[in-house]
């Protein structure tokens, strides 16, 4: 079975306290190759506990992670990281920091000059390719991430908000180009974010997660994604069953939240 | 005395000048920091008013040469000297039966750096004699009045009063001449005024240090130029530190990196950490002599902890999203080592190599101070002896100078090497 199975995923982190954290409850899922996945949900839900079991970060106290028939043991170029922030390389320039996972796999600029160039035109790059780090913005710096991550050509992307630093205006124009990228490349996307709005643009499925312990509330299968390739994405907002299913699902995090403060307070 | 008017012209030279530069020079800044109205706990907009760091400088040297009567700056700035040249007072002796005579003690006072010389006087009629003595400024001396007179202290005769003045036993008096006491032995003691000026063999003035300078990088001092001896200091302390280096940045990577090898050193470098590199010097003179071998191995030691422990820091320094990243990437061990944790870590070493190279240069001058054959600490040591204050002097302002040298080097080094410190 090709694509990327999380089965049956627990995690519980184990204090020094004598206490324990159940962060994951018995996860599972499957993607679809080409499949583009983006996960909602309350502060600490194990989100991003999610998304470093299944980059190979973390190993889970129950289930695993299934990749093309293997289980995953460990970080693999196969699948991906986009970081929030702090993750690139600030003694190296752009075009270094794209170029790193083929120069890692020891290939020549020869063979990989070419395709690292492109993305770097694709991303908005290419007048920063010699810049150091330091000198971008913090959008052009996410950019920078993207195509580190592209250039190395996995087979799934993980993204834990990627975006949630940017202004309103980048993050549009960056959604935009994860949704060009993801068609273009065929890539097999997860994508977190806080964004109720970003969740539906870019999620081709949705998922919704609860917390304590964390696990999956609610999928929905959504057209919006598609619709926004090459689109106008302010357009897409006005779709028929836009607006209603992001009522729908700010109601079901309100909901959550409302329950976590409820149970916060009766505590106190 | 002294010291406290040296600390009030100080403390009144920073205020007025502050004053004065304040109402007379204008900002014209055109940087933007010059815009920002929040400067009092904003440190990036403090900037070292380039004009106070030249006003100081030239305090320093003015105060030094005002009260050493340096040659360098104008005689009005001079403080008061010491009393040079001939003086006289009259001194009166009582004998036992209650005669009276009067003698008038020629002095002749030597300024700093001429010779005391010995002359001779007419002794003049009546019981006591003329004297006439010879001193060197800024001291005082014991008059041997009665050496010539014809009743002596051994018969029964006093001193009672110099320049009409009474003076017994007790107490100083105070003449147009000078101070006088008598000794426990009724001999007189005589202090021509001091002035304010410090004698060379407490603080020589600047010229007397830059000849001494210029003498010594020519004709050398203990068998060695000078730039021999600074040679030497620099050689162990460079030979030293990249000893320490090549040994403690391995150590902390290691450190940082394996549970065994930071369990095996951590109570090492623990405990070596605290003890002064200092304290080692007699330990390591023991085991290994006063020569090379000893020197370097001090600076070894006191460099090896420092870069261990900022090597340490660089790898828990580093974002751990950089290395997940790497992973991520399909980069190796080594090659995350290679690209990632090594270059994420060159800040904190060179944070680490500043400071061990100021520690390797203050120990190595300590070191020489205790034992050597060469070296700026020998130099200074051995100058110290023979009271030679000014090669003294030299001495720390040289090591000065090179210790603020190598900081620059280094700073420069960072900058080239590392640019994105501070700034990710
Ligand atoms: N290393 C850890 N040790 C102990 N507890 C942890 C650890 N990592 C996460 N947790 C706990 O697991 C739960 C889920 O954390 P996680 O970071 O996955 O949440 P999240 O959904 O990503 O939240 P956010 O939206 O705020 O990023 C939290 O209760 C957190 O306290
Ligand atoms: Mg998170």
């Amino acid at each position: 079975m090709s694509g990327l199975s999380i089965e049956n995923i627990s995690m519980r982190f184990d204090l020094p306290n004598g206490t324990a954290v159940q962060a994951l409850q018995d996860v599972s899922l499957h993607l679809k190759e080409g499949e583009l996945m983006s996960v909602l949900g309350p502060s600490g839900c194990g989100k991003t506990t999610l998304l470093n079991i299944v980059a190979g970060f973390l190993a889970p106290t129950e289930g695993k992670i299934v990749m093309n028939n293997h289980t995953v043991a460990g970080p693999n170029a196969e699948r991906g990281m986009v970081f929030q922030q702090g993750a690139l390389f600030e003694w190296m320039d752009v075009r270094e920091n794209v170029s790193f996972g083929p120069r890692m796999k020891g290939q020549t600029e020869a063979e990989w000059g070419q395709h690292v160039d492109h993305l770097l035109d694709v991303t908005g790059l290419g007048d920063f390719k010699d810049k150091a780090i330091y000198e971008l913005s913090g959008g052009m710096q996410q950019r920078v991430a993207l195509a580190r991550c592209l250039a190395n050509d996995p087979d799934v992307i993980l993204m834990d908000e990627p975006l949630g630093a940017l202004d309103a205006l980048t993050r549009e124009k960056m959604q935009g180009l994860v949704l060009k990228l993801w068609k273009e490349t065929g890539k097999t996307i997860i994508l977190i974010t806080h964004s109720v709005e970003e969740a539906l643009l870019l999620g081709e499925r949705l998922l919704v997660m609860a917390p304590r312990p964390g696990r999956i509330h609610k999928e929905y299968r959504l057209p919006f994604a598609e619709m926004g390739v090459g689109a106008d994405l302010r357009e897409v907002k006005k779709a028929d069953g836009y607006a209603e299913t992001r009522e729908e699902i700010l109601e079901m995090i309100w909901n959550m939240e409302e329950e976590i403060m409820g149970r916060a307070e009766e505590m106190a | 005395m002294t010291g406290i008017l040296i600390l009030l012209v100080y403390v009144a030279i920073f205020a007025i000048s502050f004053l004065v530069v304040r109402f007379l020079v204008h900002k014209t800044t055109t940087d933007y920091t010059a815009l920002k109205t929040v400067t009092f706990g904003d440190e990036s907009a403090v900037k070292a008013n380039r004009i106070a760091s030249v006003v100081s400088v030239v305090t320093i040297f003015l105060i030094w040469g005002s009260f050493t009567g340096s040659s360098w700056v104008p005689g009005f700035v001079h403080a008061p000297g010491p009393f040079a040249g001939e003086t006289s007072f009259v001194y009166t002796i009582e004998t036992e039966d209650g005669q009276k005579d009067d003698a008038t003690v020629f002095v002749r006072v030597a300024d700093f750096g001429e010779e005391t010389e010995k002359f001779e006087v007419d002794p003049g009629d009546g019981i006591a004699k003329n004297d006439a003595v010879g001193m060197p400024a800024s001291r005082s001396t014991t008059i041997i009045f009665d050496k010539n007179d014809e009743v002596t202290r051994k018969d029964g005769a006093k001193v009672v009063a110099i320049d009409g003045v009474a003076i017994g036993a007790e107490g100083e008096i105070q003449t147009p001449a000078g101070r006088f006491t008598l000794t426990g032995k009724g001999a007189i003691s005589f202090s021509p005024p001091k002035g304010l000026q410090m004698e060379p063999i407490w603080l020589p003035p600047p010229e007397a240090v830059v000849s001494r300078v210029v003498e010594i990088a020519s004709e050398g001092y203990r068998d060695s130029t000078l730039a021999k001896h600074l040679g030497y200091s620099l050689f162990r302390v460079i030979a030293g530190f990249l000893f320490g280096a090549l040994l403690g940045i391995p150590l902390g990577y290691a450190m940082g990196l394996s549970n065994w090898f930071r369990g095996w050193f951590e109570p090492i470098v623990e405990f070596m950490r605290p003890v002064p590199p200092l304290a080692l010097i007699p330990l390591v003179i023991i085991w290994f002599g006063i020569g090379e071998t000893g020197k370097i191995i001090l600076l070894f030691l006191a460099s090896l902890w420092i870069m261990a422990i900022s090597a340490r820091a660089g790898v828990s320094g580093v974002n751990i999203s950089k290395v997940h990243a790497a992973y991520s990437l399909g980069a190796s061990k080594y090659q995350i080592m290679r690209y990632v944790i090594v270059p994420n870590s060159l800040p904190e070493i060179f944070t680490g190599a500043r400071v061990a190279m100021g520690v390797c240069w203050g120990t190595v001058v300590a070191a020489e101070l205790v034992a050597a054959t060469e070296g700026a600490g020998m130099m200074i040591m051995v100058a110290s002896k023979f009271q030679l204050t000014d090669i003294v002097l030299m001495g720390i302002i040289l090591i000065g100078v090179i210790g603020f040298g190598i900081d620059i080097l280094m700073r420069k080094a960072e900058n080239w090497l590392v640019p994105w410190k501070g700034r990710s």
